[in-house]
């Protein structure tokens, strides 16, 4: 049931449109039917008004990069438990990895993801097709046909391609279908098993260290390979000042490269590993929800990675939601899975650079909406705008609001967040998708 | 010495310093990093006592009568295992040993289930050996015993450190301002990492010496963020002996030249091996040490391992007093 939505008084942002100004906004029949100023909307029967004073109204989000795990791994996450999250995210489209079982490398499992999504996703879901077969770094998908049925990039996420005579082959090859080839970048002979970035940390703590060199390393040869082939390449959660500066360089050598960071990778670092509350407790903890990969690095990554935001060098934030069950995560730091369970928590950690004056708030909402809008292209309809007459997908936020994060709460089954317990400031309120409210705070 | 009386029983060790909960704050014994100088010499203060206890006919005192010590290990160990359960024992405590690789481990069990289940038995004290950097601070989250850490991965293995200390201490009177050389595979080394918290405390000296390949590359800053400014690194064994009072090996675990960080064991008994030769390089009446098991002819000579100026059996021996000084602590200790 579409209804017919007045959100009035917010401070409606729109990047890709170059508004920034309170307004009132027009939702009918599902599309963005009118912006303009306050009071002064066409008159509509049946109209809902949404009171957005002290909100920020802007497209809703959309997320390159996410695990959903379905097919395969349900105990982890469902399409169901992961677009709930996404939507209580302010996320209203979201890119899963094909890193499920089996792998999303043919056109049925493609197929079999959209069709559950329209069944039991909250938000829109956009699958990625594995790079190689099986994921096993050996011979390239059938892109065009995985294409075909919807997918909107290729990758191998998690499972690296080994070969870059492989990896070669499918730029070239993937280029017919327009679509990127989306690649983790790490050697994984350098990273040799390691569980956390290899620092003084890790040499504190006995832990096996995974080099920074081993994501440059990656990034270079990934990019070389691009300008060879003339591919799309897109490298996911950058997290090295190199990386960030083997893009630059490549960006202006004209290299048709895009790139995202992880909100965790913006805001922790290594350090975390050793607990959240150090100092008052003097008591290392080995924290496994601070394993992730590529891992938390340092002070100056962060500040590299915001300078690559700003400076247009890193495209777009995508979370790497990663949900893992209680058992993946309860043990030993060795043995835990690699993850963040990210979506629900997204905002409000970058709302603490926004509010820490580090970032603006017009460039994080680009990063969200319209610049990953632009990656993904047009072939859904047009994202990450409030054009009259583009789909509804809105996102209502008050970025002063604080709250403390309890994974308890959480619709997504991954309860594992680094943030847990944290105090934040900046929360959804409202999500809209297709016209439909399809989240709202403190209502079930 | 005070000489018992056949058929008395247990004795009481008269010579235990008091338990002063201000200085001593421990629950858990994880590693040295939150020791505090005066915590360690209380430790060593307390296994001089012990060591007395040891030379008596009977060496028991009823410490720990009606207290429960489970050894753990993940880990195949001989001596740290036994020396625990010895000093248990010579504690008064029931003492019960389970080898995790034999045990329902096998069986898929999680530490965390074990630890459970052990707690739920009743252990007051469980003492952990295992392969993984962290396991027992993942035990202290979860249960309410004490835990021991008798070594976690490559991280700390906090009991052979402070009875190294207690080693170097009695034969030298002093542990501030000593040379000490650690010689050997630093990365993978718990005890090396247990000794540099240890030994920075206590105004050692340390140089840590290694093949690149052999230390871990965040070591430098380790020891800057850290402020272990009592610690450096070399990586030619000669500076590391020169004038040396200590000198410590450390085993190398023949796996590491199998996965490539040495070209072969031949270049590295060249490089590193402790000689009678290199060995002249240190002060005279240097220290030898060796946290076991040795490699002869590997890390040390076998002249030098036997040698007169070799702790190595010493430091198995003092081993007991001092783990029977940690579990005397631990049971008084309340806040951590």
């Amino acid at each position: 049931m579409s209804t017919t939505i007045l959100i009035s008084g917010g401070r409606i942002i729109d990047p890709g449109q170059g508004i920034d100004e309170v307004a009132d906004l027009l939702i009918t029949k599902g599309k963005i039917a009118w912006i303009g100023d306050k009071g002064k909307a066409p008159s509509q029967p049946d109209l809902t008004t949404i009171d957005a004073t002290g909100l920020i109204v802007c497209p809703g989000f959309i997320d390159l990069h996410c695990h959903l795990r379905e097919p395969g791994f349900e105990d982890k996450e469902t399409i169901a438990t992961g677009t709930k999250a996404a939507a209580r995210g302010g996320f209203t489209t979201i890119c899963c990895m094909p890193n499920t079982n089996p792998p999303l490398d043919t056109q049925s499992s493609i197929d079999y993801v959209k069709k559950a999504a329209e069944v039991e996703g909250a938000v829109q879901v956009l699958p990625i097709g594995c790079v190689t077969k099986g994921r096993q770094g050996k011979e390239i998908t059938e892109m065009s046909e995985l294409a075909k049925a919807g997918a909107i990039g290729f990758s191998d996420d998690g499972e690296p391609v080994a070969s870059s005579r492989i990896m070669s082959l499918a730029m070239d090859y993937s280029q017919a279908s327009g679509l990127p080839i989306i690649d983790h970048c790490e050697d994984q002979e350098l990273s040799d098993g390691g569980f956390m970035n290899d620092g003084w940390v890790s040499a504190r703590l006995g832990l096996k260290g995974i080099p920074k060199v081993a994501e440059e390393i990656t990034v270079a040869r990934d990019l070389a390979l691009a300008q060879l082939t003339n591919a799309r390449l897109h490298i996911a959660h950058v997290s090295t000042a190199d990386s960030v500066e083997l893009i630059r360089q490549a960006k202006d050598k004209g290299t048709t490269v895009t790139a995202e960071v992880t909100p965790h990778h913006l805001t922790l670092t290594e350090e975390r590993v050793m607990g959240s509350k150090l100092e008052e407790h003097n008591q290392l903890t080995y924290d496994t929800n601070a394993k992730v990969n590529p891992p938390l690095r340092n002070k100056e990554d962060i500040a590299a990675l915001i300078k690559g935001l700003k400076d247009g060098t890193i495209d777009a934030i995508a979370t790497d939601h990663a949900p893992h069950t209680l058992v993946d995560k309860m043990c030993e730091f060795g043995l835990a899975a690699f993850g963040i369970s990210g979506l629900e928590t997204a905002l409000a950690c970058l709302m603490s650079l926004v509010h820490s004056d580090q970032l603006d708030l017009n460039t994080l909402i680009s990063k969200l909406t319209s610049e990953p809008a632009r990656i993904i292209g047009t072939r859904y309809g047009e994202l990450g705008t409030l054009k009259p007459g583009c789909r509804a997908d809105v996102a209502l936020f008050d970025p002063n609001k604080e709250w403390t994060v309890s994974s308890l709460d959480f619709a997504s089954k991954g309860r594992n967040t680094p943030f847990d317990g944290c105090h934040l400031k900046g929360n959804v309120m409202i999500t809209i998708v297709g016209g439909k409210i399809v989240y709202k705070l403190n209502s079930k | 010495m005070k000489t018992v009386e056949p058929g008395s029983g247990t004795a009481t060790p008269e010579t235990l310093p008091p338990l002063s909960t201000a200085v001593w704050q421990h629950r858990h014994i994880l590693d040295l990093d939150d020791f505090t100088q005066e915590e360690i010499e209380l430790v060593m203060e307390t296994a001089d006592a012990m060591a007395e206890v040891l030379t008596r006919e009977v060496k028991r005192v009823p410490t720990l009568r009606g207290k429960t010590v489970v050894t753990m290990f993940y880990e195949p160990s001989t001596r740290t295992r036994a020396s625990f359960e010895l000093a248990a024992k010579n504690l008064s405590a029931d003492t019960i040993s389970i080898d995790a690789s034999k045990s329902s481990v096998t069986k898929g069990e999680s530490l965390l289930d074990s630890l459970c289940t052990i707690q739920a038995l009743g252990a007051d004290f469980i003492v952990m050996r295992h392969s993984q950097s962290g396991a027992p601070y993942l035990a202290t989250q979860y249960v309410n015993s004490s835990i021991i850490n008798a070594g976690d991965g490559w991280h700390a293995h906090p009991s052979q450190a402070l009875l190294d200390l207690y080693t170097i201490r009695r034969h030298l009177g002093k542990l501030d301002n000593l040379k000490v050389a650690i010689i050997g595979d630093i990365m993978h080394s718990r005890v090396a990492r247990s000794n540099i918290w240890g030994m920075n405390t206590m105004g050692a000296k340390v140089v840590l010496c290694a093949p690149h390949t052999l230390l871990a590359r965040g070591m430098y800053d380790f020891l800057s963020k850290c402020n272990l400014s009592n610690v450096s690194i070399e990586t030619a064994v000669e500076p590391a002996l020169e004038d040396a009072d200590v000198v410590m090996l450390l085993r190398l675990q023949l796996e590491r030249q199998q996965s490539g960080l040495l070209p072969s064991l031949r270049e590295y008994i060249q490089l590193y091996q402790l000689t009678m030769e290199r060995l002249s390089l240190a002060r005279q009446n240097a220290l030898v040490m060796h946290p076991g098991p040795i490699n002869e002819g590997v890390e040390i000579s076998p002249e030098v391992a036997h040698g007169a100026q070799s702790v190595i059996a010493e430091q198995v021996t003092n081993g007991v007093a001092i783990r029977m000084a940690l579990l005397y602590l631990v049971a008084g200790g309340k806040n951590k």
